[in-house]
């Protein structure tokens, strides 16, 4: 009964800052609404067990990669109001949520319409119905218990995926030169301000 | 009353679902990468989800690598639209033909 609870409470939080993302007309606050929303999904990682994604997405994502969007708000003082009534192209609201409700209604659909005889939700995708079993790998420690969800992690991530840890390491080169590329001033062009002022807001 | 699967994996189509219409209706390119973000996670938590339920720890690297990937997204995305912003403050993701070399 606890975790119906947990879940409940974090999935408010985790739909309630979805949302909030999506209708704050100023950056700075859909990044906070952000910040919520990961938050809330780390605690659904920890109800599953996950713990160490739950540590990674509050260090990673709600730490490092809302703070790279703030600070990028903040370097360019570019935190001003969107207009969220205007819509720069005729019926572009509508059509938004008209395909948005289609998806929503094409991933419900493929969960409890598909599947074998008489197998709904969840267990039509699995084909297990044990949900509630324990992760346990084969090594298990000599006490008997299963390894803890890090070791599990860690052993797959350095035997099973070790080539793809390894290209990890190149694409986040990659990435690193990319940003230092794309934002140097090419040929030392006089920046354009469009509207003066906006920067110092 | 027991949290199953199919809690989650509903969860996960409408957080993916608010990630689609965000990304669609808002004209701000970093508000857009939020969406993205917003997609991103609602894959990890079904990943994280079937993880569970098939008892087999494949689905937490996959989470794991989606990070990573995230990360270099955010990275290369955001000094995009810097570069778009520094010239442009006003600029919508329509202004992005404003890059061209």
């Amino acid at each position: 009964m606890a975790d119906v609870i947990v879940f409940a409470i974090s999935a408010v939080i985790v739909i309630g800052g979805a949302i909030g993302v999506i209708v704050n007309p100023k950056p700075v606050h859909a990044a906070l609404s952000l910040v919520a929303s990961f938050f809330g999904v780390a605690v659904l990682f920890v109800l599953q067990e996950a713990h160490f994604l739950a540590l990674v997405q509050v260090v990673v994502y709600g730490g490092a990669i809302v703070v790279l969007f703030l600070f990028v708000i903040m370097l360019l003082g570019v935190d001003r109001s969107e207009d969220i009534s205007a819509e720069p192209l005729v019926n572009q609201r509508p059509a938004a949520f008209a395909a948005g409700g289609m998806l929503l209604l094409m991933i419900l659909g493929g969960l409890f319409l598909s599947g074998p005889s008489g197998e709904r939700g969840a267990v039509a995708i699995t084909g297990q119905s044990s949900l509630t079993a324990p992760l346990d790998a084969p090594g298990s420690t000599e006490s008997g218990e299963p390894d803890s969800n890090v070791v599990q992690l860690a052993r797959d991530l350095f035997t099973r995926q070790l080539f793809a840890f390894e290209a990890t390491a190149l694409l986040l080169t990659i990435a690193t030169v990319g940003a230092v590329v794309l934002v140097r001033n090419m040929g030392g062009e006089d920046l354009v301000v469009d509207e003066p002022g906006t920067a110092q807001r | 009353m027991e949290v199953t699967q199919t809690w989650y994996l509903v969860l996960s189509a409408v957080l993916f679902t608010i990630g689609t219409i965000g990304l669609l209706t808002r004209r701000n390119p970093l508000v857009m990468f939020m969406c993205v973000e917003l997609m991103l996670n609602a894959v990890n938590l079904s990943f994280v989800s079937f993880s569970k339920a098939l008892n087999d720890i494949a689905g937490q690297t996959a989470v794991f690598f989606v990070l990573v990937v995230a990360a270099a997204e955010v990275v290369v995305g955001l000094s995009l639209v810097v570069a778009l912003l520094r010239r442009r403050p006003a600029a919508t993701a329509d202004d992005m033909a404003q890059l061209r070399g």
